[in-house]
């Protein structure tokens, strides 16, 4: 199957092309049985990116997500980790989904837990999680059943979870596609600041606002095609592909 | 009959030795049973909802077909293993508790295992991909998700212990029935009932339907979310 190239607009300005590759796809397609929900994608993640991927539902966003995370592996092509060239370690991921799922265990636990799974040493563990629940703001609430936290704590916690894990790369699925204006905000916060820290985040999203404050980079799928990936200005500021400017209109009328 | 429920009524309130004795042991087999059918049950469920390999769905099947094993046939099975000529009749443990526990044990593996397996699966298609991104390989989500679904495994164990505890085929193969060594609740029914002995097996018969239904009241006042498997083991 040949897939029609991605258009990148304003590559030359794009001084993240130079930063290290993380994670690369070439010629990526997943199959679910006869259903094609990803067709010949190629892209880099590279250190430091901010990415948002954006799309109608279907399009792909979520498997994506997976496959640059590596929950799913490429029916065809190749996805390649690379190794950080400071640290000579792959990268470390974590990732947050759409609606958190958290252990029917106390807020602390479930932090621990994760860290557990990480291989982090259990010496270690009380002081991160300590850590994480202050920067999400829910250190009072750590003894408190994680299923007792409205839905907003409970991102926060999914969040504090994994940022406890000191990601290189930190994937966000939709994460405020089910929270009211203030929780949304907070979360929007928490993910710059992770961006500002150096973190490289990869988010799928509807809210196009929200690619344009938080994301350095945009890319665009449809019908599980890559259709366009640019930096965020020269994305909104450019004259886009048919499907794409469709899109955006319809999705966000006053742009 | 009168007579013989209100004398029945007399043994359960005086706490006859004999009736505890029969209530006791019963009790201690099928609990003991229930423990070994846990150990390897919750194992081979959580397994089977992540394992994949030629021939998984088959295993998956004959788990399933196993869940309406007959009792009698699991305690043939069992006679024949630990007979004097079996593989097993050196151990010498038939018309022993140990063998009913033995056969009790493997009526309620494949039903433990049935039930978690489903109760697993469905939990890791919720969150498997999450343990699975906080570094969990496939057992270690599917044993954590026992761990998050503990209400049900309850669930399912109290209902497992309900099978153990209510089957007589089994026990009265491997055991023997032999009064103080291997009698328990339904065989001293069977048995009471053909001798004519009406009391002892009504008021055995009013323990065990008492046992079964503590157990049903758990299951109904446990806060289970899958109100889809407490409707099915209700």
């Amino acid at each position: 199957m040949n897939a029609p190239l991605p258009v990148s607009l304003a590559p030359a300005a794009d001084a993240a092309a130079a930063a290290e590759p993380l994670v690369s796809l070439h010629g990526a397609a997943v199959h679910f049985g006869r259903t094609t929900a990803l067709a010949g994608v190629d892209l880099t993640l590279r250190r430091g990116q901010r990415l948002a991927l954006i799309g109608s539902n279907g399009s792909g966003k979520t498997t994506l997500l997976r496959l640059l995370h590596g929950l799913l592996p490429p029916s065809r092509g190749q996805r390649t980790l690379h190794r950080l060239a400071a640290e000579g370690r792959p990268p470390r991921m974590a990732m947050l989904f759409q609606r958190p799922f958290l252990m029917q265990l106390s807020v602390q636990r479930n932090l621990r837990l994760g860290l557990w799974l990480a291989g982090v040493p259990a010496a270690e563990r009380a002081a991160r999680s300590d850590e994480a629940l202050h920067r999400v703001g829910l250190h009072d609430q750590a003894q408190r059943p994680a299923a007792a936290l409205s839905g907003g704590q409970q991102q926060r916690l999914a969040l504090a979870r994994a940022w406890a894990l000191r990601p290189d790369i930190l994937f966000l699925d939709e994460p405020t596609a089910s929270l009211d204006p203030a929780a949304k905000h907070e979360v929007e916060s928490l993910v710059e600041t992770l961006g500002r820290d150096g973190v490289t985040v990869v988010m799928s999203t509807h809210n196009l606002g929200q690619a344009k404050r938080l994301a350095t980079h945009v890319a665009y799928l449809e019908a599980g095609r890559l259709v366009v990936q640019a930096p965020t200005d020269a994305f909104f500021g450019s004259t886009l592909p048919p499907a794409a400017a469709h899109f955006l209109r319809g999705e966000n009328p006053w742009l | 009959m009168a007579d013989s429920l209100a004398l029945a009524l007399q043994l359960i309130t005086q706490a006859d030795a004999q009736l505890l004795g029969i209530v006791a042991l019963s009790l201690r087999v099928s609990l003991s049973a229930c423990a070994v059918g846990a150990l390897a049950g919750l194992a081979l469920g959580a397994w089977l909802a992540v394992a994949r390999f030629p021939g998984h769905q088959l295993l998956v099947w004959a788990v399933n077909t196993l869940l309406a094993l007959p009792s009698v046939v699991v305690g043939l099975l069992v006679y024949l293993l630990l007979s004097r000529s079996g593989p097993l009749g050196s151990w010498g443990i038939l018309f022993t508790p140990t063998a009913m526990v033995i056969a009790q044990s493997i009526l309620v593996v494949p039903l433990i295992a049935a039930l978690s397996r489903r109760l697993v699966a469905d939990a890791l298609a919720q969150g498997g991909d999450q343990l699975r991104s906080l570094g969990a390989g496939p057992l270690t989500a599917a044993l954590l998700m026992l761990l998050h679904e503990r209400l049900a495994v309850l669930t399912v164990l109290l209902t497992a212990f309900g099978r153990a505890v209510a089957e007589v085929g089994a026990v009265m193969i491997v055991g023997g029935n032999i009064a103080g060594v291997t009698r328990v609740m339904t065989t001293a029914i069977a048995l009471e009932t053909s001798k004519g002995d009406l009391p002892l097996a009504l008021a055995l018969g009013i323990v065990l339907l008492g046992v079964v239904g503590v157990i049903h009241g758990v299951i109904a006042l446990l806060p289970m979310r899958d109100r889809g498997l407490r409707e099915a083991l209700a």
